[in-house]
This record gives C-alpha cells, sequence and structure tokens, in this order.
C-alpha cells in the first residue's frame, strides 16, 4: 500500500539530510506508528506520501501509484486516497459539525445524494450523532478531532494518515481516539501514526517505525515505544 | 453541486472582502471609462472623416481680374487656360486620381458666397471681383497633394486648397484627447490590476484554512482557485457595467440631447456606438481580472 525504497530527502544542498536511505514497505490494513523525536524525520516521511515534497533520491510508491513519476495534475487523485488528520484538527470554525465533514465531499465533487447518505453514517461511526448542527469551538478537542478523523474518513480513502492526532488531547480523550482509529482500521483501512505518545504505543502492541536523524532505526511488530535502539 | 459551491465562495468572498471589491469596482469603472471615452473619440473621428472627406473637395481657384496673387500677374483666367488645366485633370497624370471635376463660374462663386452669408460682411463683392473655381472630386482624397502638384504650377491657377485643411486641427485636436483618455485609461488599468492582485492576495490568505483543507482531501486545483479568480472577474465586470452606463448617460443626454441640440450640424456618435463599444469593455475588465488572477493565485494558493 505504501513503499519508500531506499530514499532519501536533502532540502538544502549540503545539510543534513531529513532523510537517510530509509525503505520500509506497509501492507494494506496494516496499522503502523512512526514514533521518532522531533527532527526525526517523521514529517517528511508524511509528506512524501501526501507528495507534499519529492524525494531527493529513491522511489516512492503509494496505493498503487508512483510517485516520482506523478504529473502535478493526478496529485488531487492521490490525496483522495488518503485521509489526513492533524495535531491541530484544521476545522473551518464558521461551519458546523455536518458541514464540516460535508465539505470534504462537497470540494471533489460528490452529489448531494451521496453526502447525504455518507455525512450521517461517519458521524455515526465516530460517535457523533446528534452533534450535527454544533460549531467546532461547541465541542471539546476530542469531540473536533472526532470530526476531523470524520472529515478524512467520509470519502473512505484506503489509506488514513495521522500526524499527532492525540497531541493535543488528554489521556482519556486520546484513549478514545485510538479506539476510534482501530475501528477504521479494523475495516481494512491501512493507518499510519505518527506520534510522540509513548502510552498509546504501549498498549496498542501494533507495528512500530522509529526514525533517528533521518535513519530507520527500528521496525517491529508489536512493539513499545521506548524499546532500547537495535 | 460545484457550481453551487463556486459561487457560494465567490459571494462569501466578497461580503467578505467588501471594500476591497468596491475599490476594485470603481477603479476599473474610472479606466474603463477612459478606455471608452477614447474608443468613441476616435469612432468620432472616423464618422466625421468618413461623412465630410466624401463631400469636402479640392478646389483650384482660377485668377480673377485684379489678382494680388504673383502667379495672377497676367490678369484673369482665359477659356484656353481653363481647358488646359482641365485637360491635365481629366486626361492627364493625375486622371486616375480624380472622380469628378465641377466648373463654377464666377457668377455661381458669387451667388455661393453671398448666399450663404447671412452677416453682410460680403454683399459689397461683386462677381468680377472673383475667379472661376474648379471644384474637383479625389477618388482617394488622400492623393491630394499629387493633385495640388500637377496643376498648382498651370498657368491661369490662382490656388489650390485643400479643403480638409479645415478640419485637420479638429481632428488633431480629438487625436490628441484619445491620446490623453488612453493615457489615464492606461495608468488606471495598471492601479485596477495591483488592486485586483491585492484583493485576491488577501482574499486567498483570509480563506487559507478553506484550501488548505480543500488540498488535502483532493480537490482539482481549478477547483480551489476558480473563486478567487471570478471574485476578481465579479468585481471588475461589474465596473465595466458601470463604466458602459456613465458612457451611455453621456451620449444620451451629453451628446444626443445637448450637443445636437446646440451643434446640429456634425454627425455624432450616439447610444448605438456605445454598444458596439460595452462587449470590449467587459472583455478587457475580465482580461485585467485573469491577468491579476495568475499573477497571484500560483504563489498563495499551492496545490
Amino acid at each position: 500500500m505504501i513503499r519508500l525504497d531506499n530514499v532519501s530527502k536533502v532540502y538544502t544542498r549540503g545539510a543534513r539530510p531529513a532523510l537517510d536511505n530509509v525503505s520500509v514497505e506497509i501492507e494494506r490494513g496494516d496499522f503502523v506508528f512512526l514514533v521518532g523525536s522531533s527532527g526525526s524525520g517523521k514529517s517528511t516521511f508524511l509528506k512524501l506520501i501526501l507528495r507534499e515534497e519529492r524525494p531527493t533520491v529513491g522511489e516512492v510508491y503509494v496505493a498503487g501509484r508512483h510517485l516520482n513519476r506523478l504529473s502535478s495534475w493526478r496529485v488531487p487523485h492521490l490525496r483522495r486516497e488518503i485521509g489526513a488528520v492533524f495535531q491541530d484538527f484544521r476545522l473551518l470554525p464558521n461551519k458546523t459539525v455536518y458541514q464540516n465533514v460535508a465539505f470534504a465531499l462537497q470540494v471533489i465533487g460528490k452529489s448531494r445524494r451521496e453526502i447525504d447518505q455518507n455525512v450521517p453514517e461517519m458521524l455515526e461511526l465516530v460517535g457523533l450523532a446528534g452533534k450535527e448542527r454544533r460549531l467546532p469551538h461547541e465541542l471539546s478537542g476530542g469531540e473536533q478531532q472526532r470530526v476531523a478523523i470524520a472529515r478524512a474518513f467520509v470519502n473512505r480513502p484506503p489509506i488514513l494518515l495521522c500526524d499527532e492526532p492525540t497531541g493535543n488531547l488528554d489521556p482519556g480523550t486520546s484513549v478514545g481516539i485510538m479506539r476510534l482509529l482501530d475501528r477504521i482500521n479494523r475495516t481494512g483501512t491501512t493507518v499510519l501514526m505518527a506520534t510522540h505518545d509513548d502510552e498509546i504505543v504501549d498498549q496498542m502492541r501494533k507495528r512500530v517505525i522509529e526514525l533517528k536523524g533521518g535513519h530507520l532505526v527500528r521496525d517491529q511488530d508489536r512493539g513499545v515505544y521506548g524499546l532500547e535502539t537495535v | 453541486m460545484r457550481l453551487r459551491f463556486i459561487m457560494g465562495e465567490v459571494f462569501n468572498g466578497l461580503r467578505r472582502n467588501s471594500t476591497m471589491a468596491l475599490s476594485v469596482v470603481l477603479v476599473t469603472f474610472v479606466s474603463l471609462t477612459f478606455v471608452g471615452a477614447a474608443a468613441l473619440t476616435q469612432m468620432q473621428v472616423q464618422q466625421l472623416k468618413d461623412a465630410w472627406y466624401g463631400r469636402v473637395e479640392v478646389s483650384i481657384f482660377l485668377c480673377p481680374q485684379n489678382s494680388l496673387y504673383e502667379q495672377c500677374a497676367g490678369g484673369a483666367v482665359t477659356v484656353a487656360q481653363e481647358d488646359e488645366i482641365r485637360a491635365v485633370l481629366e486626361e492627364g497624370s493625375v486622371a486616375d486620381l480624380v472622380d469628378e471635376v465641377y466648373y463654377e463660374t464666377r457668377e455661381e462663386v458669387y451667388e455661393n458666397i453671398v448666399a450663404a452669408d447671412d452677416t453682410g460682411v460680403y454683399s459689397q463683392l461683386e462677381a468680377e471681383d472673383l475667379g472661376p473655381v474648379f471644384r474637383v472630386k479625389l477618388a482617394d482624397p488622400e492623393q491630394f497633394q499629387v493633385v495640388a502638384d500637377a496643376t498648382s504650377g498651370l498657368s491661369g491657377v490662382e490656388e489650390v486648397r485643400d479643403q480638409r485643411e479645415v478640419f485637420d486641427q479638429l481632428f488633431a485636436f480629438l487625436n490628441a484627447a484619445t491620446f490623453v483618455a488612453a493615457g489615464l485609461a492606461g495608468v488606471m488599468m495598471i492601479a485596477a490590476v495591483l488592486l485586483i492582485t491585492t484583493t485576491i492576495r488577501l482574499s486567498a490568505l483570509s480563506r487559507r484554512r478553506e484550501t488548505t483543507i480543500m488540498r488535502m482531501v483532493g480537490s482539482s486545483k481549478s477547483l480551489i482557485q476558480m473563486p478567487f479568480v471570478l471574485e476578481g472577474a465579479v468585481a471588475a465586470t461589474a465596473g465595466a457595467l458601470l463604466a458602459i452606463t456613465g458612457l451611455w448617460l453621456a451620449a444620451r443626454y451629453l451628446i444626443e440631447d445637448w450637443l445636437t441640440g446646440s451643434i446640429a450640424w456634425v454627425d455624432y456618435v450616439g447610444r448605438e456606438d456605445v454598444w458596439t463599444v460595452a462587449p470590449w469593455l467587459i472583455a478587457i475588465a475580465v482580461g485585467l481580472a485573469g491577468v491579476a488572477s495568475f499573477a497571484t493565485l500560483g504563489r498563495y494558493t499551492k496545490a
């Protein structure tokens, strides 16, 4: 589903590479944690998959597409196959919960009928049924993140990228979000989650990919956060 | 769905940014009014040329009895001289350029002057004081100089005059007015482009959150950019419509009512000429907005 072959990324010539010869393969339906401290290359890793950046060296394949050769006008089609969730939720403050989720479908040209059918289903899935008409500022942080997840997943993309989705949430709320992501993963969706949250990683016991200074230092099934480096 | 989405975004953008939008409307209005005025002035010049050059002739004044001109020292023109001049015009080297030749006798010239004059200034004139005139209609009025050169040296000719000279000053004035209007239009159009650029930039920045999300969920670049492009185009078109209205009112009340009432012998441009100019003004407005959009959007809505 996602494959990086000997990928390096150098932002400014001569500087230390943000990613250095990284090879990773993530299968369809995997749940993968991407861990590492700030500056380890996590963000670059995610940007390469979203094709916000191109690799300096190496090949990137996502959802059957060779991103090195993907022309820029095809990029929107790639992004329709990747849902993205961020630490800061990125909701539209003047739109209701329903409108925020519907927006994602509107702007890729879905019909009214599809929207009316999919949005309530998705709000039900993330546990926000009954709160359709609330505005984001009327919701708790956890609820806002659920809206963001609903928006990312409403188009049923095969891949869900989460960049520190629990970074702004307290531990109890985070557990709820992780249950939701787990449920989404069980529908066959590949979930890749970058995080600092060691408790969550330790509890979930999923595959862990660790980056350090741009190098891949660990790729372990059923891993924990703070294992001594291999 | 998309169309409704785009129109909604355009409307929101214009409303949120209403002062900027209004300034775009006004600047475009003023600049296009100048463009339109310049175009109408040129149309007026062309219309006058068409109307007058067809009527106006080259006049070859022949020597009267007591001419003060040196070339008429030999006295009044003789019949033989007249035949020679006519031969040059009708069979000579310039015959191709000449359409028609009328001969006005000194009595007819006298009639025309005294009859056309109601001030009494010319009432002291006698027909004998005047010379006869060849009125020559040219096939191509621009070829005046060739005909003048061929005839002015002939004996019996007092003076060859192109009556277009009378109008040239008027045309020179109208052309100068066109240049001034076009110059002002140019400056205002630069201001309009800069203002539209700024408007689009502000609009794009204020909606960065939306465009980021759109980009993230995979909407196409054209859908992301279209509302901003249209916003500029709508504001500029509104300016163009105002300019057309202004020109129409000027044509209706200034030209057709007032000018035609006070100086009636001129054939003026009118409302129907404003309609000829109107589509061009709208096209220019949309063009200006387009230039501004593509100069701006690449940078502010990255895909």
